[in-house]
Parts: structure tokens; C-alpha cells; sequence
């Protein structure tokens, strides 16, 4: 009999006036009961519209089925045959754009906390550390995978349970990608992501840090000196934009990419750390997605008094999660929306001391479908500032491409890639995540992982 | 891993280390460089690669200690490790079709400047190097240099060896003398290339200079390292370390580079109390 009632259970999280000091995580988890008590929601419907919600395509009434009876660890494994990243996915990725969007019973009301119950059934997963994996067997057959992120920890973890002999190439001393370096540890503690790395570590993928291919190897070296028969490239979207605006240069402009590599990869918020942070007062954000809530929400972590968002659209036209601006609103962070940036002020010693926007209006949709916005004229005012972030996008770092034979991108400098296979220009060669469509989600990057997987296994045909 | 297979003392404030790295020794051109962290905790910590030996696999660095990290990194010895080494970073010093150079090197950039001038005399040109210190204690190189160079002139603030005066003296004179050079290339502290381009400004001839901005990942993520040239922004670790030190807003890189002065101060005084225990 499922549990009928309209409403997901609640997910715990600490208080917001108290997290906002710590980096600790936000989100305390499901209990069991809990657990089992909102898997029971799910009405295990025959035609399982949430699965085609999923890049990864994961089994979901499966899983759920096996979580509503109490057997964790098989629901475990209805998940971890589909996904590298349980732990992280049920974290990060946007469910209520994916799978909990098409779920039958948030038709009348909300739907099954799926990504909630997939954290759930990861944690309990790893809480037993089972490191006895099975290696699979090997099939000869060698593989080069470019990135240890979402996309190159996805396409491994599904070559190497196929047989391959699989060897990541990272350019950070850290593997994890943007896992380590963006994602703040109050939404993804990094012993997580290091767990699951540690996983894919026992099905024997080999992971070389302190690898910049492009620079160390060139591609072609990989195929035609070191013997691997096809390359997945996941190198991610990792060239910071700024807006070319005065005083962009100024020291305490960041972009968002240096202030959470500096914050999560390099640990700048614990006192011991070697790498140096600027703690600043008055902190602007500029953005309005992910990356700028996370910048905002670590900024407050680290003592500022203020920080706001500076965004020049509207609450609407957010593009960040909704859960990650309710969070952020509620820890205090303040949101100037329909304002835009023109320039950035300093003081003799060239420290940041102010930025000045202008007031926007919102005119006609514009292709990205939603509502241009438009300078109000006369409408400039002045935020103090002494910190200023920019967490405005990424596009893909030119390294790999620009030291590839024939490796055709797009003007924008995304690699040119098929959207069913992530094949390239270049046979063998294969791409996908944010190195071919530019800053995306973790789970879009992890699919096209999936989706390179399948075609690199259809090429070598063992 | 990466073992020091050998260390040794330049000078009191800069130490010479020879790491094992083959697969970097291999590929490394003068000009680019390596990231290094000295232990699990270390800051990432960019040194320009002084020389290599393909036959041994060896990847030379030398470093001024400075501050806390290099400090760390001093304490190491030959037979110890360390755990992170990535490279070769950053664009090869552009060399191709230069005939007369003159290479302008100022204190540990002299350890970088080196290598280029070799290149240089190794392609055939004529290398006219300069290079200066603050005094005769802090000399480096003076041999390895003389060897590659068709001229060297060393300079000291003090006089203490060689010519008492700045290196912008020694190429001033070099100029007035009616040399002509095709390309200057000068590596060390940014306010003597500041004062070596604005020469070279005034002499018409093109000029590079190695830029040494505070790094991250050194691969184009972070755009700690930006700087501007001829009004357009640029990263040091992916579009050089080397630019026309005609176009590069030095006032603007100076600032950059102060930005961690107190935390520097504190670390270092951190790492000093860490060392005496």
C-alpha cells in the first residue's frame, strides 16, 4: 500500500543562521524510516516516466521499490548499475528539472523526493565502506580518458566495469574536477566525492594527476605512442569569463572559478591553509546560477558581513536551482535583481572599493527564451565593495584543441561532438560535458560520459 | 612522487634542485614552467624550469626563498620527495629567426634568463647578456652565462662585482655603443623589466618579458595570473609567461602581485617558528 500522502518528507538541514558560518554540510539526510516511509510514495507506475527524465537513465521505480522494503543495499545496486556518482548525483543534480519533474504524483501534489532518497541509499552505501569490489575482467583493451570530472568519471567507471583498462589524465593534483574545485563542500563534502573516486579506483581505473594533456602528452601521443585505442576528452568548461568592464583587474576581483578553487580545492577557508584568501567585508557577486550561490553562500562562510548578488534579470529568470536561492536567502545573502554592472572602483593602492550598476528593465523574450534586459538610462548608483566576484560563465579551456590534430570546435570554442555518441572530428577520439556544450550540470556531463562509454564499447567491439 | 636527486646552495637566499620527472624533462622548452607542491597540504607554487637533462630525466628549478612555501621547499633534500609536479606549462620562449639578442636578466630571473640565452647561442645568435644583483654575495650563474653569451656584463647595486649600477646602465651603454639587436629579453623583478622595456621603448627594439603572476592551477582556470597587455586582458599561464614588454601594464601587474602581503608575512613567520622546532 503507498504512502499517500501529498508532501515529500522534509529533508533536515541545519540552521541557516548557524550554517551560514560553517562549511559544513546543509542537508543532514533522510533517516531509515524516513527513508523508507517517502519511497513508499512511489506508485511503481508501468510506464516509469521518471527514468526518461534521467541522463543516466537510472532504474528509478526499481530502486525505490527496493528502498520502500527496507533493502538499502539493493537499491544501491539498481543505482550503481546505471550510475557512477550516486552520492554525488543525489546532492547536485537538479531533480526537479529531471526526473522528479515527470513523477505521476507531483500532478497532485509533490513528487517522490527521489534525488533525496538516491543520497539516502548512496550514504548507506559507503557508511558500510564495503571495499571489496570486484575487479571485472579485463578485455585487452586500453582506453585514455581526459578529466577527472562528472563526464570522465562516468565514462570510466563504464569502460572499466566492461574490461577496459582505463587511464584517467588529471590536470589538478585533486581528482574530481569541478567535484573538488567548484562545488562547496556544504553541498558536497569532498570525502564523498574522494569515496566514490576510491571506488572507481578498485575497479582498477588508473587516475594520473598533475597530467595537463595538451602540454605533458598531445592526444595524438596517447593513440600513437602509448597504445590507447580511443580517447574520451571531459576537460570541462574551465576558461572564466569577465566583462571586459574598468576595473575588472582590480585586486579582490575574482573570477568565481579562483575564489572556490582557492575555497574548496586549495581549503583557503581553514586557518592552517597555505593558500591565501582575501576575507573581505563587502562582498558583490555577479550572477545568477549555481556557481554565483555558491560563490555568495562561501563568501558568508567566510565572515563577510554582506554579500549580495548582482544580477541583471529578474527573480523569475534565475538560473540557479531553486533550492540553492532559497538557501541563500535564507543564510542572508542579498539579491539586487534587474541591476548590471558598468564598472568597478578602487582605491590608490588599487583594492577594490566599490562597483557601480546600472537599473535594468526586462523588454521581449530573447532566444534564450526568457526576457531581455534592457539599461534603464540615468539609473546609475554605487554598492560598496571590497571583494567582487564574477561567476558569469565558463567557456572550454583551448588547450586540448588547439593542440589536436584536426579536432574540429565551435567558434565559441566547444568541441564539435555527436550528441548521441560524443564522437568527434577525429576518429577514436571522443568528447563530452562541458568541454563540448559549455558550462552544464554535473548529470548532463555524467550522461554524455555514459552515452561515449557505450559508443567507444561499440568501436573496440571486444 | 617526484624525488630531488639533487640540491645545492646558489647563494644564501637561493637554492638550486634537480627533480626526477623524465616524461616533463622530455617535452620542457625554455621559457615554460612547472607547478609544485612541496606536501599534502602545500600551496600550488609556479617556478619557471631552469634546465633539463633528457638523458637522466632531470627538471631543474631554482628558487628564491621568499616566503613560506619556498621555504618549505628549501628545507627538502636531495633523497627526500615531493608529491605534486605538473608541467611543462605556459608557451616556450619564442626564439625562431632571432640573430642578436640581448638577454636582461635581474637576480633569480637570471636562472630563467639562462636557459633562453643558451637557446639563443645554441640556434647561432649573438647573445649579449646582462645581468645584475644586488651585490657580489648574491651573484649566480656568472659561469653558465659567460659560457653561452658573446658578451656578459655582470652588474651590482654595490659594486661589489662587476659594474657598480642597474642593468638598464649596462644596456643603455650597450645601445649607445651602436649594437643592434633584433630582440631583448628580459626576466627578473617587475620593476627593472618596467624600466628595461621603457627603454627599449624609446630604442625601437621589440621586447619580451617574463611575467611572473601569482598562480593557482596554472592551466587557464582562475585568472588569478591576468594581467593586461596593449589594453587587452590576459593570463600569464596560458598566453605566456612572455609578453611584448612594450604592451604590458606593469603598475597594474605590481599591484597583483602584492595582493597576499600580509598573509605572506604571517606564513612566513609561521613556517620560521615550524622550522626552529
Amino acid at each position: 500500500m503507498p504512502n499517500l500522502s501529498k508532501q515529500q518528507h522534509p529533508m533536515p538541514t541545519q540552521d541557516a543562521k548557524r550554517r551560514a558560518r560553517n562549511f559544513s554540510e546543509v542537508a543532514l539526510g533522510y533517516t531509515a524510516e524516513q527513508a523508507t516511509s517517502e519511497a513508499q510514495r512511489c506508485l511503481n507506475c508501468k510506464t516509469k516516466p521518471c527514468v526518461a527524465g534521467c541522463p543516466v537513465q537510472i532504474d528509478i521505480p526499481a530502486f525505490l521499490t527496493e528502498a520502500a522494503a527496507g533493502d538499502f543495499e539493493s537499491a544501491y545496486r539498481v543505482i550503481a548499475s546505471a550510475s557512477s556518482l550516486p552520492a554525488v548525483c543525489g546532492r547536485v543534480c537538479p531533480q526537479e528539472t529531471q526526473c522528479e519533474q515527470l513523477c505521476v504524483r507531483g500532478i497532485k501534489g509533490e513528487p517522490v523526493a527521489i534525488g533525496r532518497l538516491e543520497r539516502y541509499v548512496a550514504d548507506a552505501h559507503l557508511a558500510k565502506s564495503d571495499t571489496n569490489q570486484e575487479q571485472p575482467a579485463a578485455n585487452g583493451h586500453k582506453v585514455a580518458v581526459i578529466g577527472s570530472g562528472p563526464a570522465g568519471l562516468t565514462c570510466a567507471g563504464d569502460l572499466a566495469r566492461l574490461g577496459y583498462a582505463v587511464t584517467i589524465f588529471e590536470a589538478l593534483h585533486l581528482a574530481g574536477g569541478v567535484l573538488v574545485y567548484g562545488i562547496p563542500e556544504f553541498r558536497l563534502p569532498k570525502a564523498i566525492v574522494e569515496q566514490e573516486i576510491d571506488g572507481l579506483r578498485r575497479m582498477g581505473v588508473e587516475i594520473r594527476t598533475n597530467m595537463v594533456i595538451g602540454r605533458i602528452f598531445s592526444i595524438d601521443e596517447l593513440m600513437q605512442e602509448q597504445g590507447f585505442e580511443a580517447v574520451f576528452i571531459g576537460s570541462g568548461a574551465g576558461l572564466p569569463r569577465f566583462m571586459n568592464i574598468p576595473g575588472e583587474n582590480l585586486n579582490g576581483v575574482y573570477s568565481a572559478n579562483e575564489f572556490l578553487t582557492r575555497v574548496n580545492l586549495m581549503k583557503a577557508y581553514q586557518a592552517d591553509s597555505a593558500t591565501p584568501i582575501l576575507r573581505a567585508k563587502k562582498v558583490a557577486v555577479v550572477g545568477g546560477g549555481n556557481v554565483a550561490m555558491d560563490a555568495a553562500r562561501c563568501a558568508l562562510r567566510l565572515h563577510a558581513e554582506e554579500v549580495h548578488i548582482v544580477y541583471r534579470r529578474s527573480h523569475t529568470e534565475l538560473p540557479a536551482r531553486r533550492e540553492e536561492v532559497e538557501h541563500a536567502e535564507e543564510e542572508g545573502v542579498i539579491f539586487n535583481l534587474l541591476c548590471n554592472p558598468i564598472s568597478i572602483e578602487g582605491d590608490a593602492q588599487r583594492n577594490v572599493r566599490s562597483i557601480t550598476c546600472v537599473r535594468m528593465g526586462l523588454g521581449e523574450p530573447d532566444a534564450s527564451g526568457r526576457r531581455r534586459p534592457i539599461t534603464i538610462p540615468g539609473s546609475e548608483f554605487t554598492l560598496e565593495a571590497d571583494c567582487v566576484i564574477m561567476a558569469i560563465g565558463t567557456s572550454p579551456n583551448p588547450l586540448i584543441a588547439s593542440t589536436t590534430q584536426s579536432l574540429a570546435t565551435e567558434s565559441w570554442g566547444g568541441i564539435i561532438a555527436d550528441a548521441e555518441t560524443g564522437q568527434t572530428s577525429r576518429p577514436g577520439v571522443y568528447a563530452g560535458g562541458d568541454a563540448v556544450t559549455g558550462a552544464a550540470t554535473v548529470i548532463l556531463a555524467m550522461g554524455a560520459g555514459k552515452n561515449a562509454a557505450a559508443a567507444i564499447h561499440k568501436q573496440l567491439n571486444p | 612522487m617526484y624525488p630531488i636527486i639533487r640540491k645545492a646552495v646558489l647563494n644564501p637566499t637561493v637554492t638550486r634542485m634537480d627533480l626526477y620527472a623524465p616524461h616533463i624533462a622530455a617535452k620542457a622548452e625554455p621559457g615554460q614552467f612547472v607547478i609544485l607542491r612541496v606536501d599534502e597540504r602545500g600551496e600550488r607554487i609556479p617556478l619557471t624550469i631552469a634546465d633539463t637533462d633528457r638523458e637522466r630525466g632531470l627538471v631543474t628549478i631554482i628558487f628564491q626563498i621568499v616566503g613560506a612555501a619556498t621555504e618549505l621547499l628549501n628545507a627538502k633534500q636531495a633523497g627526500d620527495s615531493i608529491p605534486d609536479l605538473a608541467g611543462p606549462l605556459g608557451r616556450p620562449t619564442e626564439t625562431d629567426g632571432i640573430r642578436r639578442a640581448a638577454v636582461i636578466g635581474g637576480g633569480v630571473g637570471c636562472a630563467i634568463a639562462w636557459p633562453v640565452a643558451k637557446k639563443l647561442h645554441e640556434q647561432g645568435a649573438c647573445v649579449h647578456s646582462v645581468i645584475g644583483f644586488r651585490s657580489s654575495d648574491l651573484l649566480i650563474l656568472e659561469d653558465e652565462f659567460a659560457a653561452v653569451s658573446d658578451r656578459l656584463i655582470v652588474m651590482t647595486d654595490d659594486g661589489s662585482a662587476g659594474r657598480k649600477g642597474l642593468v638598464t646602465h649596462a644596456l643603455q651603454s650597450l645601445l649607445d655603443e651602436g649594437n643592434e639587436y633584433d630582440l631583448v629579453i628580459t626576466i627578473g623583478p617587475l620593476i627593472m623589466m618596467k624600466f628595461v622595456s621603457e627603454l627599449t621603448r624609446k630604442n625601437g627594439v621589440p621586447t619580451l618579458a617574463s611575467m611572473n603572476s601569482i598562480m593557482i592551477d596554472g592551466t587557464g582556470m582562475c585568472g588569478c595570473c591576468r594581467l593586461t597587455v596593449g589594453g587587452k586582458t590576459r593570463f600569464a599561464c596560458v598566453d605566456g609567461p612572455d609578453f611584448d614588454g612594450h604592451q604590458i601594464d606593469f603598475e597594474e601587474a605590481m599591484a597583483r602581485n602584492s595582493m597576499y602581503q600580509a598573509f605572506e608575512r604571517n606564513a612566513h613567520a609561521h613556517v620560521c617558528r615550524l622550522l626552529k622546532l
